[in-house]
C-alpha cells in the first residue's frame, strides 16, 4: 500500500466517524417529542421589561402556593433592575428582608391534604420541564366536569392544580376527534380549544401574560444565563487570539523539522 | 552547606542546589527535553494531553465545589443551587465540573480509539494499555459516584438502577447491595460514602495511575501513526532520527490542541451547559424523591453503550455478566490481536472492516442506551451487542493470517 493510500484510509475513518456522529445526533433529535400541544413560547430572557412583568405575575398569581426557595428577592432586583423600594412595595408580601429567599407560608403537610400533593417549588421548573412545556401547560386547561377542580389539563392529564388563571383566560372547551390513522385503527386526538366564557384578557393578551411568566421562570431556573452568554463571547474571543499565537509559535518551533 | 561551584546566575545556582538533593534536571530531561517521540503525530495524538488538561480542570473545580457542597440528603440539592446562585462564580465552577465529566469521556474514548487505530496496545506496550484500562474503569467509577452528589431525581434513580445490578450476583448479591449502599435503600449514608469515594479515594487512585501510565509510556516510548519503533533507527548522536523532543516540539503542538479543545469546552460551558439534556439531564433539576420513580431512567451518555448491552439480555444476571464482559474484554486486546503489524495504515482489510464495525456498534449502542428498551430498539441492541463482542472474540482468527502491507523503515512525514 502506498503512503498516499494510507493517508486516504485515515480520511476514510474520519469520514466514517463524522457520518456516525451526524446520524447519532439526528437519531437523538428524532427520539424526542410526543403528543399534545407543541407551541414554542419564543421568550427572551434578555427582555428585562418582560421579566419585570413576569415576576409581578408570579408573585400575584403563583406564589400563594408555589415557593421559589432558592431565589432571593434582591438577586431578582439586581438582575431585573429593580430598587429595594420597588421590591418591598411590589413583590414582597410576606418577606421581611430583601435578602430573604422566596419561600411561602403554606405548610407542605397541609398542602398535601388540600391538593393531594404539595404544589412543587418552581425555582427549577423551567430547567426540569422546559419553557415550552410550561407555556403550553398554562394554556392547556379545559373544562372537565369529571375532575374535582372542574378543569383538566392537556399536557398533564388529571393535574391536581386548578386553573388559577381562569379569570384572566376565561374558560375553554377542548375538542377531541376520532382520527383514523390506519385502516380500522382510530385514535382520539386533540383538535383545538373553543372559548366558552371570555376572560378579562383577550387570547393574545393571555398568551403574552403567560409568555412573561414563563420568561421569568426561565430566568429564575438559571439566573446566571445572561451573564454567562455575555462572558462566553469574550472568553471564546480570547481563546481564538491565543490559538492564533500558539499556532504561530508552533510553526516557528517546527520550521526546521524536515 | 554544600559547595555550589556554578558560576551562573542565581537561578542556575538554585537549580544546582536542588539537583544535588532532588533529580529535578534529570527528570525534566528524561520526561520532556530529552524524551523523543515521533515527529509525525497527527490529530489522534492530542487526546492524552487533553485528558491531563481535563483531569486538572476536574481536580481544581472539584476542590472549589467541595468548599460549598454539603454531602447530606437534606442539604445536597439545595447546596448545589446555592453554588449556582449565591457563590461568586459558583455557576462557572459547577458547569466546568459537569462539562468536564463528559469531556473526560469524550477525550478518553478518542484516546482509546487511537490505540486501536495504530496498535498502541501491542508489544511492548501491553502494560501501558492495562494501566490505561484501569484508569478508564476508575474514571467510570468516579463519574458514577459523582453523579449521585447533586441528589436530583436522576442521581437517585440512576444510582438505584446501577447499584441494584450487583444484586444479580448469585448468593452474595443482596448483602453486597446493602453493603454498598450502607442502608436498605439509597440514603444519606450512601450519599456520604459516595462523597468520600468521589473526592478522595478515586481521585487519589486516578492521579497515581496517571503517573504510572506516563512512566510506562516513557519507558517504551510513544507509538506513532505508522506503528514503527523509532528507537530502532538512531542517529550517531543516539537520538532517534524520526524523533523530536517532547519539549519544545510536542508541547508547542499540544498547546494548539489545548486551545482548540478549550474553545469547544468553553462553548459548552458558556452557551450550552446542559448540552440539550445530555451533559446535565433535565430530570436531575428535580430533587431526589424516593417515592416517585421517573418515567424513563437513562444513565448519562458515557455509560449508555454498556447500559444498552445490559438491557439487550432478557436475563438480569446474564445482562450484568455481558455488561461487565464488554469492559473486561478490552483488557485482553493486546493478546487477542495476533497481527504483527501495528498501524491500521499497513493492516489488512479484515481488521479495518472489523474496527469500523466495532466503532459503529459502540456508537449505535450508545444511542440505543438513551432510548427506551422496546421493540425494534431491543432487537438493534442485540445485533450491535453481537457485533461488539464479535470484534473481540473473533479477533484471534481474523488477525492471525491477515494480509498486511509492507511497513516502511521510516515514519511518513509531510512538512
Amino acid at each position: 500500500m502506498s503512503f498516499s493510500k494510507a493517508m486516504r484510509f485515515d480520511k476514510f475513518v474520519y469520514g466514517l466517524l463524522a457520518v456516525a456522529m451526524i446520524g447519532l445526533s439526528a437519531g437523538v433529535q428524532a427520539a424526542g417529542g410526543g403528543g399534545g400541544l407543541h407551541d414554542s413560547v419564543g421568550n427572551d430572557v434578555a427582555d428585562t421589561a418582560s421579566l419585570q412583568r413576569g415576576v409581578g405575575n408570579y408573585v400575584n398569581y403563583c406564589m400563594g402556593c408555589h415557593s421559589m426557595q432558592y431565589v432571593r428577592y434582591n438577586s431578582i432586583g439586581e438582575d431585573l433592575g429593580l430598587t429595594d423600594e420597588q421590591l418591598i412595595n411590589n413583590l414582597m408580601f410576606s418577606a421581611e428582608k430583601t435578602t430573604d429567599l422566596m419561600t411561602i407560608a403554606m405548610p407542605p403537610e397541609s398542602a398535601e391534604q388540600w391538593f393531594g400533593q404539595a404544589p412543587p417549588d418552581l425555582s427549577l421548573i423551567a430547567r426540569s420541564r422546559g419553557a415550552d412545556y410550561l407555556y403550553n401547560f398554562l394554556r392547556g386547561f379545559y373544562l372537565d366536569e369529571s375532575s374535582p377542580t372542574g378543569v383538566n389539563n392537556l399536557l398533564l392529564p388529571n393535574a391536581s392544580m386548578p386553573h388559577v388563571l381562569w379569570e384572566l383566560q376565561g374558560t375553554q372547551r377542548a375538542i377531541f376527534d376520532e382520527v383514523e390513522y390506519a385502516p380500522d385503527v382510530t385514535r382520539v386526538e386533540f383538535v383545538g380549544f373553543e372559548q366558552v366564557t371570555p376572560g378579562k384578557l383577550t387570547p393574545e393578551e393571555y398568551d403574552m401574560f403567560v409568555r412573561d411568566l414563563v420568561n421569568f421562570l426561565d430566568y429564575a431556573g438559571a439566573p446566571e444565563q445572561l451573564e454567562r452568554t455575555y462572558l462566553g463571547i469574550w472568553v471564546i474571543l480570547f481563546l481564538l487570539v491565543f490559538l492564533f499565537f500558539s499556532y504561530l509559535l508552533k510553526n516557528e518551533i517546527w520550521k526546521d523539522i524536515k | 552547606m554544600s559547595n555550589v561551584k556554578s558560576n551562573g546566575g542565581r537561578g542556575e545556582q538554585l537549580l544546582a542546589w536542588i539537583d544535588e538533593r532532588f533529580p529535578l534536571s534529570k527528570m525534566i530531561k528524561e520526561h520532556a527535553t530529552e524524551y523523543y517521540a515521533s515527529k509525525n503525530f497527527n490529530f489522534w495524538y492530542v487526546f492524552g494531553v487533553l485528558a491531563m488538561v481535563v483531569l486538572i480542570i476536574q481536580l481544581i473545580t472539584g476542590i472549589f465545589l467541595t468548599m460549598n457542597y454539603k454531602p447530606s440528603a437534606d442539604d445536597a440539592f439545595a447546596s448545589v443551587e446555592y453554588i449556582m446562585r449565591d457563590v461568586q462564580w459558583g455557576w462557572l465552577i459547577r458547569y466546568m465540573h459537569s462539562t468536564g465529566a463528559s469531556a473526560f469521556f469524550i477525550v478518553i474514548y478518542l484516546h482509546m480509539f487511537r490505540a486501536m487505530l495504530y496498535g498502541s496496545y501491542k508489544k511492548p506496550r501491553e502494560l501501558l494499555w492495562l494501566i490505561g484500562m484501569v484508569i478508564y474503569v476508575a474514571l467510570m467509577a468516579e463519574g458514577f459516584l459523582g453523579y449521585l452528589l447533586p441528589w436530583g431525581q436522576m442521581s437517585y434513580w440512576g444510582a438505584q438502577v446501577i447499584i441494584s445490578l450487583f444484586g444479580a450476583i448469585p448468593y452474595v448479591g443482596d448483602p453486597l447491595v446493602e453493603w454498598i449502599r450502607g442502608d436498605f435503600f439509597i440514603s444519606d449514608i450512601t450519599l456520604n460514602r459516595f462523597f468520600a469515594l468521589h473526592v478522595i479515594a478515586v481521585p487519589l487512585a486516578l492521579c497515581m495511575l496517571v503517573i504510572m501510565h506516563i512512566l510506562a509510556l516513557h519507558e517504551t516510548g510513544s507509538n506513532n501513526p505508522d506503528g514503527i519503533e523509532i528507537k530502532n533507527n538512531k542517529g550517531p548522536d543516539g537520538i532517534p532520527v524520526d524523533g523530536v523532543a517532547f519539549h519544545p516540539y510536542l508541547t508547542a503542538k499540544d498547546l494548539v490542541a489545548i486551545n482548540i479543545f478549550l474553545i469547544a469546552f468553553c462553548s459548552v460551558v458558556f452557551f450550552a451547559p446542559e448540552m440539550g439534556g445530555y451533559f446535565l439531564e433535565h430530570a436531575n433539576f428535580e430533587p431526589a424523591n424516593s417515592l416517585k420513580t421517573p418515567e424513563h431512567i437513562a444513565p448519562v451518555w458515557y455509560f449508555t453503550p454498556f447500559y444498552a448491552i445490559l438491557r439487550a439480555v432478557p436475563d438480569k444476571l446474564g445482562g450484568v455478566v455481558l455488561m461487565g464482559g464488554a469492559i473486561v474484554v478490552l483488557f485482553f486486546l493486546p493478546w487477542l490481536d495476533r497481527c504483527e503489524v501495528k498501524s491500521i495504515r499497513y493492516r489488512g482489510w479484515t481488521y479495518k472492516f472489523a474496527l469500523a464495525c466495532f466503532a459503529v456498534s459502540f456508537l449505535a449502542l450508545g444511542w440505543l442506551g438513551l432510548l427506551p428498551a422496546e421493540g425494534v430498539y431491543t432487537l438493534l441492541a442485540r445485533i450491535f451487542t453481537i457485533i461488539y463482542f464479535g470484534f473481540f472474540l473473533l479477533m484471534p482468527f481474523y488477525t492471525a493470517r491477515e494480509k498486511t502491507k509492507p511497513v516502511p523503515d521510516r515514519v511518513v512525514y509531510h512538512k
